[in-house]
């Protein structure tokens, strides 16, 4: 007798999977036949989040078109450690373009595509966070302006990682990186005004722009599979902690992304044509010191001779976060067995 | 079909036969035309199913056509000059991926400083890339490479890149025999890529290969660039039965049989050269031309046949290696390193400046009666560069070059305050 | 083999060449750890994986797998004092889960349903005399029917079931219920004698030619007290009182009843008391409130049904219709120290509930056991005497709770199994026990406890209706999803998903799971990801 009159599944919404969910709601990754697009072997780093957050959008995005997906990557950490002659741990059909250049080649895919009239055949575009926001932002507003039929993906771990851990127009303030060392009376990265990526690509007018991390995989995948309702321009943001970059142990990599979405400084929302649609709510509030304690690349801002004044100017940017987004609204579904549905 | 068109127009139209599915359009003087025709031939419906993207710079002009020729389409770009430079890191990459992309370039120097008008520095600055680099005589070959060129590059797996004179190829008018699209259709099949994009079958395009075997793959590149020095040929003479023209090929000779003097070149300025050596012809001189197409992969071996029967060579070319001297001079030294000749090198044309019929006749006399230095740029105004010279040695903070000699030739702009 | 170009373009499934598993410097593997629930519970019960068998709404199996430890869910659903619950690591999170309100809900179900016991074992030609048919002689009778023993339950009283029926008023323990799972237990195919009181142990055994004997006699004799007391004044003991009303005979009480004592019995008395008419039951205790070792859940009970306690009070003197009492105070050790200072108790009746005794007579002829404190002694496996005989229950030193001597049932069943095979009783080796700390709680959804519904107090007097009503189906299956299952795989899936390398292997829909090792780094994600503590990481053997 399998009937379930409790719509209560222990750690159904937060977990990978459960035993007690019907399989349709269960996600992508719980199950065993997954694509796997991103498979064993690749030379990341031990628990590198990029390559875990590759996995989930991929094997979502294999799901969602039914395996007709084309991937362009663009260079970096991702596509180093993953097709180094003679291995490659692809397991879907995978272009690397050039640093800058990943949604000019996508868009390339994409054309090609349609002219041959395969209109189920999708393209995926991606790079982490230096060949998005910086190097290869030209080409993003280009692809968002013209509104090719290309999903762009930002794996976002806050520096020029592959090359040993350089500040790029992502890091945030006070970062230590190897090119804003954490010396002088600004250690780390400056504060500047950042590079709100999410929010440019909202400002081209696209059908879809979410952000995401790697702590929320049932969050990532239906934004993936939302992503693929549409056709356009779409761009997908996803946290993916790097513990080497950040200095933090290898096992940390979900907690300090979870942490990053419940300090409020990692904001994730979706939004459709420029306005916000919904926002991922902060479930258990905590503050920035909790997450940046954990990482060496904030390591100066504590102890002896620790920057208190520094964690406090980070403290308000999450605050701000906090309230631009709304993102310590209270749940409104009580959960019971009557109502609960969790 | 014979019509007086532009040369820009006949190459646009011309490729629009060739049923490119998409075309990737940046603009950049004096390649405008070309793009802005093929727009049109694609918007009309004329040409279809083809994608024609707006493209937001050069680098993602060459870029987007990676990507479409990957997934099996055939791609096709334009630029030049500082554009041909701003993709530079694509087009190594699609030779180094073996990707088929045709590309017109319409010659221009490169700046600083900014120069529209035609020299040969672009395509020169890309000669390493591993494209194959087609240059055109005139429109009529331009036209004609371009059907070649879709054909090599898929039958090799090489991008191919067509050079035409900036402004006087692509702006002249002209009277071309325009091809006939079922002809075109039965030269060119459909493509056929030797590795695809294919979500049913998939592969990693774009590995990263390290010192154990990065050296076998350039190898391989270049022995299929000798494939190429075969094959050109044997596509010239298919075209040849198929169009009923000669066109394309390694290079083309002129009077060279007999020749005691042969002057070679590229491009344009070769129709000037053959007046020039038919106005010494008749005084009784030998004078001969050797006309290279095909400059990669370059037909040393073809060319040391042509040559072999001259004395001496002089080489017109329109860029140079600064710091070292002539490009195709060296190349054409190394195809004859061992020939008993004199070799001489002649720098003309540079950012557009005209190359006239008297000045090749005064120096190919100079070059018969032994005046002519190994080096010497053509029609150079020496009292510009002494006056110049004089102005650096004398104050540090002599001002920009361009600007004074500007002043000097007294140009309107620089009347201005 | 396609003709791709050389190198630069890769063929899929070429990185399983890569065996990324040589980097490791630790590997995590899965682990079984103790469960704090199933480490608590007196009688032994695998609470955590009947809870796993309930989620999915399988009643019958977690029934089974209940009652392969526990014959009397329905019983102990109410009234077990629940120190799983006491230890659950939920609590830590936001509240235990009601362990006991799903006992009951399965206990419940089975009488409904008619689920019968599992079958006796095969026959081992042993026979086995149990003295006491009180929870400890029952759980002892079962286990030994289910090893293949025959037993003969012999009871002094008219009816099995000790203290469940004759200690713990109805209202607490209907009596249908335990009607229904005694009845249960003796379908198994017990010789029952009832009405019979053995007065010497190794007669009985003699004649009856049992191979082993099992003492449960629990702990019926009221202690006394020297109380000075006039010639008509009206003194009682709880046990007496509890009994003659389990029997619908219960005496003439008063309008105003004394309890003297502060355990659940005299807690109990004292509601009997209110229901059967009495309009002022107060229970008199010496000491304070969090010295009261009565449980905390039932003097909050009694409150709320009227029952007032004078806290710090010893009874000084019994008068006809009053008590005089002597106040007393806590001195530094915690010990209470007369005042001096007296106050009189208007009272009808004064009920003992100063603690109960064993009666060991039955031992007499029994030179090799020990008896320490009034009680039994007995081995880890409940053997009092190397010539069989073992004892459980109240009559051990224990905490004199039903679970504790069913518990004792369980084990002394094994032991005497042991015995009659000719060897000892050895425990398997204890896992590491499931701590909050092994726990990522961030995973388990918000879920605050269901609480069972209660009769409210106006209906509860005079009537011994049951109190505490059971959960619903709908509620035990929630309250039963609340299980962190500490320490052991549930099948969350958060392993096979959060491996950066793909380096978990999941078996179709959830056989089990392993570790990939060809390919595991060793970062130690999953570990740290498990909600239930199952993966712990251990340093590679180099």
């Amino acid at each position: 007798m399998k009937s379930q009159p409790v719509r209560f599944y222990q750690v159904g919404s937060f977990a990978v999977g459960n035993r007690l969910v019907d399989k349709e709601e269960r996600t992508v990754q719980s199950d065993a036949s997954r694509s796997n697009a991103l498979d064993s072997g690749h030379r990341a780093c031990q628990g590198c989040g990029e390559a875990l957050g590759a996995r989930y959008a991929l094997d979502a995005a294999m799901r969602a078109t039914g395996g007709q997906l084309i991937a362009v990557n663009a260079t970096g950490c991702l596509e180093v450690f993953s097709t180094p002659y003679p291995e490659t741990s692809w397991q879907v059909a995978w272009l690397h373009s050039l640093f800058g250049n990943a949604p000019a080649v996508a868009t390339g895919v994409a054309a090609a595509l349609k002219v041959k009239g395969k209109r189920d055949v999708r393209v995926v575009a991606q790079a982490g966070d230096g060949g998005t926001v910086d190097i290869g932002f030209g080409c993003l507003s280009g692809m968002f302006e013209r509104n090719d039929d290309v999903l762009f993906i930002c794996y976002d771990n806050e520096a020029y990682m592959n090359t040993g851990v350089q500040r790029s127009g992502a890091t945030p303030p006070a970062a230590r990186t190897a090119t804003t060392e954490a010396i002088g009376s600004e250690p780390g990265n400056s504060f500047g005004q950042g590079k709100d990526l999410p929010r440019l690509a909202m400002a081209h007018g696209i059908a879809y722009v979410a952000t995401a991390t790697v702590a929320d995989l049932h969050d990532l995948e239906a934004k993936v599979e939302r992503a693929m309702e549409f056709h356009g321009a779409r761009y997908l943001h996803i946290l993916v902690p790097c513990p080497l970059g950040w200095g933090s142990a290898p096992c940390d990599t979900i907690l300090m992304a979870r942490l990053a979405h419940e300090t409020g400084l990692f904001p994730v929302f979706e939004a459709e044509y420029g306005v916000v649609t919904a926002v991922s709510s902060i479930r258990r509030y905590t503050p920035v010191e909790s997450y940046l304690s954990m990482q060496g690349r904030y390591a100066h801002l504590f102890g002896e001779g620790g920057r208190p004044d520094i964690v406090a100017r980070i403290q308000a940017i999450a605050d701000r976060n906090i309230s631009t987004f709304g993102l310590l609204q209270e749940s409104v579904v009580g959960v019971g067995p009557e109502t609960g549905s969790q | 079909m014979r019509r007086q068109i532009e040369g820009s127009r006949a190459v646009a139209e011309t490729v629009a036969l060739c049923r490119p599915e998409v075309i990737c359009a940046y603009p950049i003087s004096p390649q405008t035309h070309i793009i802005e025709a093929l727009g049109a031939i694609v918007k009309s419906g004329q040409l279809s199913p083809c994608e024609f993207i707006n493209v937001e710079s050069e680098f993602a002009a060459m870029s987007v056509s990676i990507g479409a020729s990957a997934t099996g389409a055939r791609a096709y770009t334009a630029t030049a000059s500082q554009g041909l430079l701003f993709m530079i890191e694509a087009v190594y990459n699609a030779a180094g991926l073996g990707l088929p992309i045709v590309m017109t370039l319409a010659n221009r120097a490169i700046g600083a400083p900014i120069n529209i008008w035609n020299d040969h520095s672009d395509a020169m600055a890309a000669r390493d890339a591993g494209w194959i680099q087609l240059f055109a005589e005139t429109n009529q070959e331009a036209a004609d490479l371009h059907i070649q060129a879709f054909r090599l590059a898929e039958d090799l797996s090489l991008p191919v890149m067509v050079c035409m004179d900036g402004f006087i190829l692509t702006h002249a008018v002209e009277s071309v025999d325009m091809p006939e699209q079922m002809d075109v259709d039965a030269f060119l099949p459909p493509y056929e890529p030797r590795q695809l994009l294919d979500p049913n079958d998939p592969v990693s395009i774009g590995a990263m290969v390290g010192p154990e075997a990065f050296e076998e793959v350039r190898y391989l590149s270049y022995l299929r660039q000798l494939d190429a020095l075969e094959r050109i040929p044997v596509l010239a003479g298919e075209f040849a039965a198929s169009f009923g023209r000669a066109s394309g090929g390694l290079l083309h000779c002129y009077r060279t049989e007999d020749a005691e003097t042969i002057v070679v070149a590229l491009g344009s300025v070769l129709g000037t050269i053959k007046d020039a050596a038919d106005a010494l012809r008749a005084t009784g001189q030998r004078v001969g031309v050797l006309g290279i197409t095909s400059f990669r992969p370059f037909p040393h071996d073809a060319v040391r046949d042509a040559l072999s029967g001259a004395r001496r060579v002089v080489v017109v070319e329109k860029a140079f290696s600064v710091g070292f001297g002539g490009v195709l001079s060296t190349d054409v030294a190394m195809a004859t390193h061992d020939a008993d000749l004199s070799l001489r090198t002649v720098i003309a044309g540079l950012g557009g400046r005209a190359i006239t019929q008297r000045s090749i006749e005064s120096m190919l006399a100079d070059a018969i009666d032994g005046r002519l230095e190994a080096l010497t740029f053509l029609d150079l105004d020496q009292g510009i560069i002494e006056r110049e010279r004089a102005r650096m040695a004398g104050t540090k903070r002599s001002g920009p070059t361009a600007e004074n000699v500007l002043r000097d030739l007294g140009t309107v702009a620089s009347r201005i305050g | 083999m396609k003709k791709l170009p050389f190198a630069i373009t890769l063929e899929v499934g070429s990185s399983h060449a890569n065996r990324t598993g040589s980097w490791r410097v630790e590997r995590p593997v899965y682990v079984d750890r103790v469960p704090p629930c199933n480490n608590a519970c007196p009688a032994g019960e695998n609470i955590q994986h009947w809870l796993y068998d309930a989620e999915p709404g399988d009643y019958e199996t977690a029934w089974r797998r209940l009652v392969e430890d526990n014959p009397l869910p329905a019983v102990m659903g109410r009234i077990c004092y629940h120190p799983c619950e006491t230890a659950c690591n939920r609590a830590q999170l936001d509240e235990a889960v009601g362990i006991n309100a799903i006992e009951r809900f399965l206990g419940d179900l089975a009488i409904e349903r008619g689920w019968t016991l599992p079958l006796a074992g095969i026959a081992t030609g042993k026979q086995v005399l149990v003295i006491g048919g009180g929870p400890s002689g029952l759980s002892a009778a079962y286990h030994l029917r289910r090893l293949g023993h025959e037993v003969r339950l012999v009871d002094s009283a008219p009816k099995l079931g000790g203290m469940m029926r004759y200690g713990i008023p109805a209202y607490r323990l209907p009596r249908a219920v335990l009607d229904a799972e005694v009845e249960r237990i003796v379908a198994l195919g017990i010789d029952v004698e009832l009405n019979h009181t053995v007065s010497d142990v190794e007669r009985e055994r003699r004649e009856g030619g049992f191979d082993a004997v099992f003492l449960a006699v629990g702990a019926q004799l009221s202690r006394r007290v020297e109380i000075p007391a006039g010639d008509s004044s009206h003194i009682l003991d709880a046990v007496s009182l509890l009994h003659r009303v389990a029997e619908n005979d219960p005496p003439l009480l008063g309008r105003r009843v004394a309890v003297y004592g502060g355990g659940d019995t005299a807690l109990d008395a004292a509601r009997t008391a209110r229901r059967l008419g009495a309009t002022d039951a107060v229970i008199i205790y010496r000491r304070s409130r969090e010295r009261m070792p009565a449980h905390a859940d039932e003097l909050e009970e009694a409150i709320v049904e009227g029952v007032t306690v004078r806290w710090l009070s010893t009874v000084s003197r019994v008068e006809d219709n009053r008590i005089m009492l002597e106040k007393m105070r806590l001195n530094e050790e915690g010990f209470p120290e007369p005042t001096g200072v007296f106050e009189a108790l208007d009272a009808d009746v004064l009920v003992l509930a100063v603690g109960q005794d064993t009666d060991l007579s039955l031992l007499e002829e029994e030179s090799d056991i020990a008896i320490k404190d009034g009680v039994v002694e007995v081995s880890p496996a409940m053997m009092a005497s190397p010539k069989g005989i073992f004892a459980g229950g109240d009559a051990v030193p224990s905490e004199r709770t039903a679970t504790v001597a069913i518990g004792h049932g369980k084990r002394a069943a094994l032991g005497i199994d042991a015995y009659l095979a000719g060897h000892d009783l050895v425990d398997p080796p204890r896992g590491e026990l499931a701590t909050f700390a092994h726990l990522n709680t961030w995973y388990y959804a918000d879920a605050p406890r269901t609480h069972r519904p209660e009769l409210e107090v106006a209906r509860r007097q005079g009537t011994f209706d049951e109190i505490v009503g059971g959960l619903t189906e709908a509620t035990a299956l929630f309250e039963a999803r609340r299980c962190l299952s500490c320490g052991n795989c549930f099948g969350c899936d958060n392993c096979f998903g959060v491996c950066p390398d793909n380096a978990v292997i999941k078996f179709g829909e959830w056989e089990k799971y392993e570790f990939n090792y060809d390919f595991c780094k060793g970062c130690g994600i999953c570990a740290r990801e498990c909600p239930c503590g199952a993966i712990a990481m251990i340093p590679e053997q180099t």
